[in-house]
């Protein structure tokens, strides 16, 4: 009996990421919820741009390669034109929370039905470690060799609780992947976001509150502990909008 | 018994999967190099895998078959 095994919806080659980058695992977790739902031959991806630029290698259903920030305005293209497909977006926090962010509130906004990925790690990864909008205060980085000064850049942005303000998202969910149970419990709130798509109920977004030891100069162990020492207690874990559930509440 | 199957030659030797492993079974071979220039993981004691698959949940490239 196979306990585990790489899922058919990640293809066989070697990822780019550096060693201990939670990137990998959030690939797997998505690759595991599309081979559950038997979605692969539907499934569309929009990679962003950002070191999951090269996502298009690495899964194996259709994947489009957007313009920087706008994989939620290319996902809103895809569903409309072909609303049997499932789409997704897999963005980390320089391409939604950043140059996407006008792209990211106005697809929450329509509530497009579409499933978005959101990678947290706190930091620029592929240019090298600069400040990015989720940047924690005091948090080191090559453009802020001091600490983030909030006076100076102002406050880490909390994507999650920006959205939940909105009438118009579905679902939206902030889960990490720093340790067994954890990883679990992104799955499922994967699994949802995808299915609430193919119940056509909406836009959903998961956030991942992700590691990035090359940049936070630490080892891949260290990073994960820096995760629940320093970024859980500013970015807190959980279901920050569920409206199908708080409307049956509602009726009941 | 449980079974291991590592793609060692993908392996980075981040060394996650060790440090989830409840028994202690994986190391990083310290006398071993792969093609990528880590050292992989290997199964320093085969015998204590209780196949719980914790190792190939947490390993970030995916390296790691489990079977029981």
């Amino acid at each position: 009996m196979i306990v585990y095994d790489k899922p058919h919806a990640l293809l066989d080659v070697p990822l780019h990421y550096c060693p201990g980058c939670t990137h990998g695992i959030v690939h797997k977790l998505v690759a595991e919820v599309i081979d559950e739902l038997g979605i692969e031959g539907e499934t569309i991806g929009i990679a962003p741009v950002g070191c999951s630029v090269m996502a298009y290698d690495y899964f194996a259903c259709d994947m489009i390669e957007a313009a920087h920030g706008r994989a939620p305005a290319v996902a809103t293209g895809v569903k409309r034109g072909d609303p049997s497909k499932i789409v997704f977006t897999y963005q980390g926090d320089g391409d939604l929370a950043s140059i996407g962010m006008a792209e990211t509130v106005h697809a929450a906004a329509r509530n497009e039905n579409i499933t978005v990925i959101f990678i947290n790690n706190a930091i620029y990864g592929m240019t090298g470690g600069q400040m990015a909008p989720t940047s924690l205060v005091g948090q080191v980085t090559q453009t802020s060799p001091y600490g983030r000064d909030p006076k100076l850049c102002g406050y880490p942005i909390k994507v999650c609780e920006l959205l939940s303000e909105l009438e118009g998202p579905e679902y939206l969910e902030r889960v990490t992947v720093n340790s067994i149970p954890h990883i679990r419990a992104a799955k499922k709130a994967i699994k949802k976001a995808f299915q609430n798509q193919i119940a056509g109920k909406g836009f959903s977004l998961i956030e991942v509150v992700s590691s990035c030891p090359t940049n936070w100069g630490m080892t891949p162990q260290n990073a994960l502990k820096w995760i629940e020492e320093k970024m859980l207690p500013y970015y807190p874990l959980g279901v920050y909008k569920d409206r199908s559930a708080n409307e049956e509440g509602k009726k009941e | 018994m449980a079974k291991l199957t590592f793609k060692t030659d993908y392996c980075k030797g981040c060394g996650l999967c060790v440090d989830v492993c409840p028994k202690d079974v994986l190391r990083l071979a310290p006398d071993k190099i792969n093609k990528k220039g880590h050292h992989p993981v290997e199964a320093a004691n085969p015998d204590q895998c209780i196949g719980c698959g914790s190792c190939a949940i947490m390993c970030p490239d995916s390296i790691i078959k489990v079977e029981r």
